[in-house]
């Protein structure tokens, strides 16, 4: 039924943002298709079974395994697929063009950044995980290369401003459109939280590695670390967030409730995502239980928003499954179209962030930290709202968004749809293989199945959860076949669809929009909450910060591994 | 149902959740600080800054890692957590003692975890840290390193050994 029809050149005469969007999400996909497959062998770990060995004399040990998983699955693949999809949502929301030899420019910094990195991941000489304390010391490429896809990010920073700050000129007096609200939004967000990242590799590990500085100060690293380190857990779901307000509702036939409701919860990330980090350093000497608590006070805040998030998407679903005859308690939930891969990935994502958040807030609470702080509960918490809501809500929007651009249908739709429930269903068990490992006492990041004989047999104790990580290790693999599979055939088939069947961009109207309300237009004020928010983050760190600079300890590098 | 009337009721099941939402993270709140204020839990806290590359050697703070009776029932330890051990590797105490611990360590950053209990702190080259905890429970605990620390990371466990007397 396919016909070949337009050309690829001729897809992209119209809206030239089309192609690099595209790269810039092939180039993420094809990153977590390398990162993925050490998923199985670090789940099998954790089942108690050492896969590692297999994978000799390519790759050295577990710890090289599981940095290239966790920087390429958690840093390189969300950052890349949010640069491209973001900046195609917003420049077709607000019908924008972006700057598109800065659009190109962020691309080739973030492809030259890439490769950078993963030279010396690749041959072992930076095997110091996705958080990279110091003092572990690895080789300096790959700390320049992290830093050039920081500059990619912030380079998209700019470029979504830019556009914002261009419709505003353009449309005097008007709201801004929703989704181009909640990408700048986003984008003004991570702006902030970024600056840690930026300090830390900049005046630190880039000199430190290079042999220029003979020290850094592990604390002072830890804590630049964590203030981007949380806050990047809002960057890669903010663009979900993004979908499930703004296209959602449609994909499921309706509307979406309330759009300054979205507005709001938009606003609480921007002011409350980044001064939270020293929830991660509960167990960190040298930081005052006061601060502590002041950043645990503000975390509880940030659940807010989200909270707000869970009730709009439900309602927005359940309107759209009555208006299509969807009747009872839940039986309308039934009617929702549960045939669309692309709306059933968002879903399975929106449901697995439930247990995600509210395993956060467990994570958040001060004194219950301690419980868990570097536990194997921790990795089991964040694969629900990282590996779950914002990679199957990727997954979902490449499911529309790759036939729209490229004009090529999606291969092999039932394959998806089952794909998308495995891996819902793989992270499932690994969420509760993991946490209740966690309770256990079984730590994190740690070569459990090859211990040394003087230790068998101390987490015995966890035997039972290790066969839920085991299924999860056999479900997961499948289903990361299934969703590659169907995501390369996709974009390496010949077929394209004729011009009625191409995908439109599915953005939802609003059943209450944001037409003359005051509250709206305070909202719209986008460089005045961007500025308060800097304000709360000066506050909240500044003290400790200027404490640990003016009293550094610097520590010399070291190679353990 | 008119638009009007829908958009009203939706917003009074949205008043009420959003009071919910806030309720319940003061509660929460509430509970947090709550058992900050008890619970055999200690916040690890900061005893000084010392230089980790000196810290084990000769007139160091560290030099000697050692548990030492310093009161009634009371015991200080210090700890070294370095690649891949804890020094001492082996620390014994009567039942109901009350243990300082000074942890840190001269090499790169550890955990300094006693499975079992609320002591769970971030060993970073340059602080020493400290926490105690009163075990009121004889038996062996298991003191693991849950920070990534090198290629040994996993084997690098103490124990702590609580005599019933």
């Amino acid at each position: 039924m396919a016909v070949r029809s337009a050309s690829p050149e001729n897809i992209y005469a119209t809206h030239p943002e089309k192609k690099v969007s595209l790269y810039f999400m092939v180039l993420g996909f094809l990153a977590l298709s390398i990162g993925v497959i050490f998923g199985p062998f670090q789940i099998f770990n954790y089942a108690g079974i050492d896969l590692y060995p297999a994978l000799q004399p390519i790759f050295k040990s577990y710890y090289q395994g599981l940095t290239l998983h966790g920087v390429l699955n958690a840093i390189v693949f969300t950052q890349f697929f949010i640069q491209g999809s973001l900046l195609y949502l917003q420049a077709r929301d607000s019908d924008i063009r972006p700057l598109m030899p800065v659009a190109w420019a962020a691309w080739w910094i973030a492809l030259i950044g890439l490769a950078l990195a993963a030279w010396p991941l690749l041959l072992n000489n930076a095997t110091v995980l996705y958080t990279f304390y110091p003092p572990l010391q690895g080789h300096w490429a790959f700390y320049v290369g992290a830093a050039l896809i920081i500059v990619s990010s912030l380079v998209s920073v700019f470029l979504s401003v830019e556009m914002w700050v261009r419709w505003k000129k353009q449309n005097p007096g008007k709201p801004t459109p929703l989704v181009t609200f909640m990408t700048t939004a986003t984008w003004m967000m991570w702006g902030l939280a970024a600056i840690g990242l930026v300090v830390e590799a900049v005046f630190f590990l880039i000199p430190w590695s290079l042999g220029w500085i003979r020290g850094v100060d592990p604390l002072l690293a830890r804590s630049l670390f964590w203030w981007s380190g949380h806050p990047i857990v809002y960057f890669w779901l903010l663009p979900a967030y993004v979908s499930w307000y703004g296209l959602l509702p449609r994909q499921a036939g309706g509307k979406l409730i309330s759009d300054p409701l979205a507005r709001m919860a938009f606003l609480g990330f921007l002011v409350f995502s980044t001064p939270v980090g020293f929830h991660h350093q509960f167990a960190d000497p040298g930081i005052s239980a006061f601060w502590k608590g002041v950043h645990t006070v503000l975390t509880m805040m940030v659940a807010v928003p989200s909270l707000m998030t869970a009730f709009t998407i439900a309602a927005s679903l359940e309107l759209a499954a009555r208006s299509k005859g969807g009747k009872g308690v839940f039986g309308w939930i039934r009617v929702l179209p549960w045939r669309n891969p692309s709306f059933v990935a968002q879903i399975l994502g929106a449901v697995a962030f439930i247990f995600g958040g509210a395993g956060g807030i467990v994570n958040a609470s001060f004194t219950l930290d301690y419980v868990v702080h570097n536990t194997a509960w921790i990795p089991g918490h964040f694969h629900l709202p990282v590996a779950t809501a914002s990679t199957l809500t990727f997954f979902g929007i490449a499911f529309w968004l790759i036939p729209h651009i490229t004009h090529k249908p999606l291969a092999a739709p039932r394959t998806a749809l089952a794909g998308v429930w495995l891996w819902f269903t793989g992270m499932m068990f690994l969420a509760f293989g993991m946490h209740m490992m966690g309770l256990q006492g079984v730590p994190r990041r740690a070569h459990i199945s090859a211990m040394s004989a003087a230790h068998d047999g101390i987490y015995a104790s966890s035997s039972f959860y290790m066969v839920f990580n085991a299924i999860a290790g056999v479900i997961l693999t499948i289903a990361a076949v299934q969703l590659f599979y169907v995501l390369f055939a996709t974009l390496l088939s010949r077929r394209r669809l004729p011009a009625d069947q191409v995908p439109e961009v599915p953005i939802a109207e609003a059943i209450s929009g944001p037409e003359g309300k005051n509250g709206v237009k305070v909202m719209d004020r986008l460089f005045f909450w961007w500025g308060a928010a800097v304000v709360l983050v000066l506050i909240v760190y500044m003290p400790t910060l200027v404490q640990l600079f003016m009293h550094m300890v610097p520590a010399p590098g070291m190679r353990l591994w | 149902m008119d638009n009007e009337k829908l958009i009203h009721a939706i917003e009074q099941y949205e008043r009420s959740w959003l009071l919910f939402a806030l309720v319940m993270i003061v509660v929460f709140l509430i509970f947090i600080g709550y058992t900050l204020t008890g619970f055999a839990f200690y916040v690890p806290s900061a005893a000084e800054r010392v230089d980790p590359t000196t810290v084990r050697s000769e007139g160091g703070l560290f030099a000697n890692p050692r548990v030492e009776q310093t009161g009634d029932n009371v015991y200080t330890a210090y700890v070294l957590a370095q690649a891949f051990s804890f020094l001492p590797g082996e620390i014994r105490v009567p039942k109901g003692a009350r243990v300082i611990f000074y942890v840190t360590s001269p090499d790169v950053q550890h955990g300094f975890y006693i499975r079992g209990t609320n002591v769970n702190v971030q060993v970073i080259p340059g602080e020493v840290g400290k926490v105690e905890h009163t075990f009121d429970e004889a038996g062996e605990y298991l003191v693991i390193c849950n920070e990534y620390c090198g290629l040994g990371h996993q084997d690098m466990i103490g124990k702590i050994i609580v005599e019933d007397k």
